[in-house]
């Protein structure tokens, strides 16, 4: 049945320039299932004979050529996905818990696909920024460095004062200079922070975003206070969950208002490359946030399973019961709990059900162990 | 006059070594300017922290089942990456040779494997290491035509359903300008600077909508000008050799070239227009040419009148104006870069420049300066931008 047709030496000869992928489970299964597609037709003269190579045999070769420098990028994907930043925490005299971070925007040059360079702006070097997580009710201080050369705020969705909102008007922090923004954690849920900046768009796109956790205090809902420590970082009933954050964006890489470039965290295809580790003995949630930019609505699709989908992540039960699709508009957040304890071991895909955001970056794995 | 300027003017010729050394002295000031500019780099406060400029032009596509192949040729301020490649809006596996940066003006060939779909279209982008995408959109996929025989032997038969045959039906007026009166005559010679009018604009303007698809830096539409402009030179000097105007056989052959040329450029046409998929168009192509090209065997008969030619000259002729069509459609259905295009365009336009200034100056010679301006010279001439014109709205 395998046999070396010229299309897989083809595809061997593109997968030569990506050494380091073709290491992985996820390039080595692709390689298989382009090796057992059709063979190409015999060539033809003037007339073409129907299609250019056979059907269903093109996935293989919907990948970015070569690797990119993690390294040299100063994050890498797969550890984004559970650095949770939870600050320096202190409790007063009145035991008032107070969380505090520092976050600091610095303008860097960051490899989006293999060779591919874009002028970003970021929060602590890195896109998304850092995953700042917490508990709702304690008091949150922001300290923030604008080490960029342009002027940025931290604009968190929240419940605030309209003086902590980082808008242009409030909190807009110059080159060089700091602001703290200070409120309380709530409402309990799954949200953002983004720089407000005018102009609006360019300071997204260009990366100055990142996800705000904050987790339920199981003792303010004793209605469901299992399901509200299970969220609670750091638990008993929170170890029972694996649990992960991705952010769906998308890069303008010649800024004409049009995305060149989809991915889940950043890097296009990352977790095609190298899929995610998900263990079968443990629940999977997921920290969905969508700020891509130009494109109205992003989605999120898993294979070979359903979910529950939690909206804003800002209630104990679902909003959405046993589905296997959702869409956020930009902004727009949710918490996903998916349970793969009765399936077979191996790749299931998720990626964004828009064929084109997927085929441009936005197609992931999930390895299930 | 001559002989008392010349020694002024010139640097002695008793001392050839002085004008040599006279002449070297420019070319080390512009050595040394350059090296200033190289070395010394006095405008680096000016282009330190500019921006990187990039253009890539993609010269030529070709679809072979399964493969996109795409020559590129850069120019930028510094050398291109070509980082990723997008297929139809997806991300696809490509190998680039030599791979690399692409320096100034360098070429590279892009290969992608890519299920492309027969009759329909697809659009590549190429995104540089600095995010800037150069697109190229295929409007129809068609294979491109193999280069092995039975395809040149049917692309050939094209080329001379195209150039030959119309030509050489062209040529069996002769028997019937011989026949004319003086006016008659000098109806069908002012015709032909009309025929020939129209194809001159026609090859100009093809030229320059050619150079216009080429890399900027190339100046191709300048090259248009120059090659028509040295062409034209080159085949008068070479014409008028020997102190003799072209007349008779000679003009015809001079005709016959430049026609040559031209057909050599509709052989592009109708090869590109096969490549592109458009072989429904190349039928409607050859149909037109062919029409549009009897008039171009007429304008080359037209010098011959009172004189007796041999079988073979009209034989060559109708080979030497019609055959350059089929090396046309071959290259063109190989899709060629529009520069050499542009250029082989301008030397079309050159040659048939020549011929109407030859077959201008036979009609003066024949009947006097003013001739020109009579009825039967400019109706001649208008009758004969009109059939071209008509007939070209069959291609």
């Amino acid at each position: 049945m395998v046999t070396t047709s010229k299309r897989r030496l083809l595809l061997g000869a593109g997968a030569g320039a990506v050494a380091g992928a073709i290491a992985t489970p996820a390039a080595a299964g692709l390689a298989m299932r382009s090796a057992l597609a059709q063979a190409v037709p015999p060539a033809s003269g003037m007339h073409g004979q129907g299609h250019g190579a056979g059907h269903g045999t093109s996935g293989g070769d919907n990948l970015v050529v070569g690797t990119v420098d993690h390294e040299r990028n100063g994050f890498d994907p797969h550890t984004i996905l559970t650095d949770w930043d939870v600050g320096e925490a202190s409790t007063d005299s009145q035991g008032r818990k107070t969380r505090e971070w520092v976050v600091t925007a610095v303008d860097k040059e960051v490899e989006l696909a293999p060779g591919l360079m874009f002028p970003a702006w970021t929060f602590n070097g890195r896109i998304p920024g850092p995953t700042l997580r917490c508990t709702e009710g304690e008091r949150l201080r922001v300290v923030f460095n604008n080490g960029s050369k342009h002027p940025h705020t931290m604009h968190f969705h929240g419940i605030h004062s309209w003086r902590m909102d980082g808008v242009p008007y409030a909190g807009l922090v110059q080159p060089g200079e700091r602001f703290v923004y200070e409120f309380d954690a709530k409402p309990f849920g799954c949200h953002l922070y983004h720089c407000h900046a005018l102009p609006l768009k360019r300071h997204i796109h260009k990366g100055m975003y990142g996800t705000f956790i904050i987790d339920p205090d199981p003792a303010r809902h004793p209605e469901a206070a299992a399901v509200a420590e299970s969220r609670l970082l750091g638990s008993p009933r929170n170890a029972e969950w694996q649990e992960i954050m991705i952010c769906m964006n998308a890069f303008d890489t010649n800024f004409d208002d049009e995305n060149e470039v989809y991915a889940a965290n950043t890097i296009p295809f990352a977790y095609q490359q190298k899929p995610i580790r998900v263990e079968r003995g443990r629940k999977l949630r997921i920290y969905l946030v969508n700020i891509t930019e130009f494109d109205p609505i992003n989605s999120f699709h898993v294979h070979g399973n359903f979910f529950d989908y939690y909206d804003h992540g800002t209630t104990l039960t679902p909003t959405s019961r046993m589905v296997d699709t959702i869409m956020q508009c930009q902004g727009q957040r949710g918490i996903i709990e998916m349970d793969w304890s009765e399936h077979e071991p191996g790749q299931y895909m998720f990626h964004a059900h828009q064929s084109e955001f997927a085929e441009l970056g936005w197609m992931s794995h999930f390895e299930v162990v | 006059m001559k002989q008392d300027i010349a020694p002024t003017l010139l640097a002695s010729p008793a001392t050839p070594w002085r004008t040599t050394a006279w002449l070297l002295l420019p070319v080390v000031v512009l050595g040394a300017i350059l090296a200033l500019l190289i070395f010394g780099k006095p405008l680096e406060r000016l282009t330190a922290d500019a921006p990187p400029v990039e253009k890539v032009s993609i010269e030529r596509v070709r679809l072979t089942p399964g493969l996109i192949t795409l020559h590129i040729r850069a120019d930028g301020s510094q050398p291109i990456t070509i980082a990723q490649v997008q297929v139809d809006a997806a991300f696809r596996l490509f190998t680039i040779s030599p791979p690399g940066p692409i320096g100034r003006l360098g070429t590279a060939r892009i290969e992608i494997p890519y299920p492309w779909i027969d009759g329909e279209g697809h659009k590549i982008v190429l995104l540089s290491s600095t995010g800037a995408p150069f697109e190229r959109t295929i409007d129809v996929a068609r294979a491109t035509p193999a280069w092995d025989v039975p395809t040149l032997t049917l692309l050939a038969l094209v080329g001379v359903l195209l150039g030959v045959a119309p030509v050489a039906t062209g040529l069996l007026a002769f028997p019937a300008l011989g026949s004319l009166s003086t006016n008659g005559m000098r109806f069908v010679l002012a015709l032909t600077v009309g025929l020939l009018a129209y194809l001159f604009l026609d090859t100009l303007h093809e030229g320059l909508e050619q150079a216009g698809r080429a890399l900027e830096r190339l100046r191709a539409q300048a090259a248009v000008w120059v090659s028509l402009l040295i062409a034209a030179g080159a085949l008068t000097m070479i014409g008028r050799r020997g102190g003799r105007v072209p007349e008779g056989a000679a003009l015809a052959t001079f005709i016959a070239l430049g026609i040559g040329l031209h057909n050599l450029g509709e052989g592009l046409a109708v090869g590109a227009a096969i490549a592109a998929g458009e072989a429904a168009l190349a039928t409607f192509l050859v149909i037109g040419f062919t029409i549009h090209n009897v008039s171009e065997g007429f304008g080359i008969a037209a010098p011959l009148v009172g004189r007796r030619p041999r079988l073979i000259t009209f034989i060559g002729l109708a080979a030497l104006a019609g055959l350059p069509a089929v090396p046309g459609v071959w290259i063109g259905a190989q899709a060629v870069s529009p520069f050499w295009m542009a250029l082989c365009f301008g030397v079309g336009a050159g040659a048939i420049l020549q011929v109407i200034v030859e077959v201008t100056g036979l009609i003066v010679r024949r009947d006097g300066r003013a001739a020109l301006l009579t009825p039967a010279s400019i109706g001649g001439v208008a009758a004969g931008l009109a059939i071209m014109y008509v007939t070209a709205l069959f291609v």
